[in-house]
């Protein structure tokens, strides 16, 4: 097995970086670019894993006597499939964006209602006892 | 084409074919619905004839389009996915008779295409793609329909609340999914292939980083889909707010489809001896953690939401067992649990047309005011808490059989690949005991959670109903509107639920022998591997 290129390697890692420190934020456009930038390294890594660079895999193009190494279709068709379906879901996710921001004034993921009013609780039922006691 | 592939690919084309023929139609939702309601019906009847003929025949796999399972895309139906195929079709049909009668489903906002129907249609294509697929990319592609379709079905209206909850779920799946793309293209990388039966005879070889590595990922991919903990964060944050029947659907769909993609993967690609330590553990703090979330939710969807959680627990206890008998309680676990969440789910949203809320604090005395709601939700109630003779009492006497009973005592004679699962001497080991003892409380625990439900909505003083603002809004609450075809689809749901109980015995034998199949990579190798052109029976 041929070792692994070492640029594309490199800028995977980079993306894989970049994109979870995105994915983390708070802004959703923040969020969608990261999915981008964790989308691209994924589709790399599928692009790496075929191997080396080489001529188109047509049978009726190599030469019978000197095959040379042809490039592994299958990583490639993997790799648009999975371009299609990171490009759809970023598409609606930025529909979505647009909705917040239409609904809220910005694109911030808020928080949710119901786990505040939880974690909220015990601090309230302590400061109904301390209220209690100060009585 | 032979009657076979006809079989194994109309739950997967039918559906995606008239999905696009009724976004057309979105003027005119009646035609909508007729065509929704006979397309889940004839995928009913596909999934039964499959059913039958993989019982008789044994696996089946359809080479798409021609092509060798080097290159192309093989579809693969054993009795596993095929029982999992015909409870999913059915409770797909009973939710969307529901849908129909709470009138979310001609919704036409500001000429909008009506868009639940298709996106329905979507929905139940990437669940058979997910079932019936032989490949791990397939597999992801299979996922991603299914999961664009829920966002769609999760934001409906796209209230407020609605895009709140819409972006947790959303962006929670999409980690998933590129961790799933990676540990594809990870694979890919180190076995050349992406065929899960070619995989099968790839893995074992692999050096023992590499292999733990792609399990590992392959398990938190699929466990975050699965909502297991500590990846379970997402679920009941995300599924409360959608409308009753498309949280009834997620709930008894999406998060089995991944314990389906776990058992598949798992045992196929990584098998080992005896009971696995880390889907155990897995499996005992689900089981523990969800629970105790459902007995301190204030909001009834929200506290079914953590129970699913807590149950999906033992769906992979089974799995961790890692024997034939674990396997076939996880599979009737599996059975029982679809049927009841979704009719525990659709009970909710009736509560919620009757009274206008569905919060703990703001209900009450409904036994009083509607005595057939309390009917209705008190047989599913009882069924998810294990109480005999109801149907989640014979999928937890199979796990616990499973767990205690002595190595092959339940274990059928014909297990093919005995060196993946071989004849241990003891696999009771304090683990398993632990998992066990947890399996019981989580039971008893259920049973509290439920009884606190039936307490705080069903019983005492009733309550004032929770004033609508918009009474005549399907989409949200919709306290005006006429809800028969609701209750009809309810107890339709629950109608299963005990059908599945009555047939417990014939089931447990059925799932036996799927778990069988499971287990028995080389006869689902020699299926998908084989040349076609050696058993061409039924080629014209």
């Amino acid at each position: 097995m041929n070792a692994a290129n070492l640029t594309l390697s490199l800028v995977i890692g980079v993306l894989f970086g970049g994109g979870t420190y995105l994915i983390t934020q708070r802004a959703l456009l923040r969020v969608i670019l990261g999915f981008t930038l964790l989308g691209h390294a994924a589709n790399l890594i599928l692009l790496l894993a075929g191997g080396p660079a080489g001529p188109a895999p047509d049978a009726a193009h190599i030469p019978p006597d000197d095959p040379p190494r042809t490039a592994d279709p299958l990583p490639q068709a993997l790799a648009l499939t999975a371009v299609v379906i990171t490009f759809a879901v970023t598409a609606l996710l930025l529909a979505l964006a647009h909705r917040g921001v239409v609904l809220n004034g910005d694109d911030e993921v808020p928080d949710d209602v119901e786990d505040r009013q939880l974690g909220r609780r015990p601090m309230r039922e302590r400061e109904l006892e301390t209220g209690e006691e100060d009585l | 084409m032979t009657s076979t592939a006809v079989l194994v690919t109309v739950p997967i084309i039918l559906p995606l074919l008239v999905a696009g023929i009724t976004f057309l139609l979105s003027p005119f939702p009646s035609a909508q619905q007729a065509l929704g309601v006979t397309v889940l019906g004839a995928v009913l009847i596909d999934a039964i004839l499959l059913l039958v003929r993989v019982d008789s025949a044994g696996p089946q796999a359809v080479r798409v389009g021609g092509w060798s399972p080097t290159l192309g895309i093989t579809l693969v139906a054993d009795r596993f996915c095929a029982l999992v195929l015909l409870v999913a079709v059915t409770v797909c049909l009973v939710v969307l008779l529901y849908a129909i009668g709470q009138g979310i489903a001609e919704r036409y906002v500001e000429n909008a295409p009506s868009i639940f129907h298709p996106t329905y249609l979507v929905l139940l294509a990437g669940i058979a793609l997910v079932f019936l697929t032989g490949d791990l990319f397939t597999l992801f592609v299979g996922l991603e329909v299914m999961l664009m379709a829920s966002y769609v079905l999760i934001t409906l209206g796209a209230t407020r609340e609605r895009v709140r909850s819409g972006m947790t779920y959303i962006i929670c799946s999409l980690v998933a999914s590129i961790t799933l793309l990676t540990a594809i293209g990870l694979t890919y990388a180190a076995t050349g292939t992406v065929n899960l039966a070619r995989l099968s005879l790839a893995t074992p070889h692999l050096a023992e980083g590499t292999r733990t590595l792609l399990g590992a990922l392959l398990l938190v991919a699929l466990g975050i889909k699965a909502a297991l903990v500590p990846l379970h964060w997402w679920l009941p944050d995300s599924y409360p707010t959608a409308p009753a029947p498309v949280t009834a659907i997620f709930a008894a769909l999406l998060t089995k489809v991944a314990i389906y993609a776990i058992a598949r993967t798992q045992t196929l690609l990584f098998p080992h001896q005896g009971p696995s330590t880390t889907l155990l553990l897995i499996a005992a703090a689900t089981m523990l953690i969800g629970i105790a979330g459902a007995l301190v939710q204030d909001d009834l969807n929200r506290s079914l939401s953590f129970a699913l959680v807590s149950h999906i627990g033992f769906m992979l206890f089974g799995i961790g067992l890692w024997s034939v008998a674990g396997l076939t309680g996880t599979l009737l676990y599996l059975v029982h649990h679809i049927t009841v969440q979704t009719a525990l789910f659709l009970v909710s949203g009736l509560v919620e047309r009757e009274r206008g809320t569905v919060s703990l604090s703001r209900l009450g005395g409904v036994a009083v005011t509607t005595p057939a709601l309390a009917a209705l939700f008190l047989i599913p109630a009882l069924s998810l808490s294990g109480v005999p003779p109801l149907a989640g009492f014979v999928g937890k006497l199979a796990l616990l059989q499973a767990a205690v009973a002595p190595a092959g005592a339940t274990r059928a004679d014909a297990i093919g690949d005995a060196g993946a699962f071989g004849a241990d001497a003891n696999r009771l080991t304090p683990l398993v005991l632990t998992a066990v003892a947890i399996l019981l409380l989580t039971s008893l625990l259920t049973l509290a959670a439920m009884t606190r439900i039936w307490m705080t909505v069903f019983w005492g003083e009733p309550a004032i109903p929770v004033p609508d603002q918009r009474p005549d809004d399907a989409v949200t609450v919709g306290t005006a509107l006429p809800a028969r075809l609701m209750w009809l689809a309810t107890t339709l749901a629950i109608l299963i639920s005990l059908t599945v109980a009555a047939t417990a015995g014939p089931l447990s034998a059925f799932s036996q022998r799927a778990a069988v199949d499971l287990t028995d990579h080389d006869t689902y190798r020699n299926t998908v591997l084989r040349n076609p052109a050696s058993h061409t029976e039924e080629t014209p």
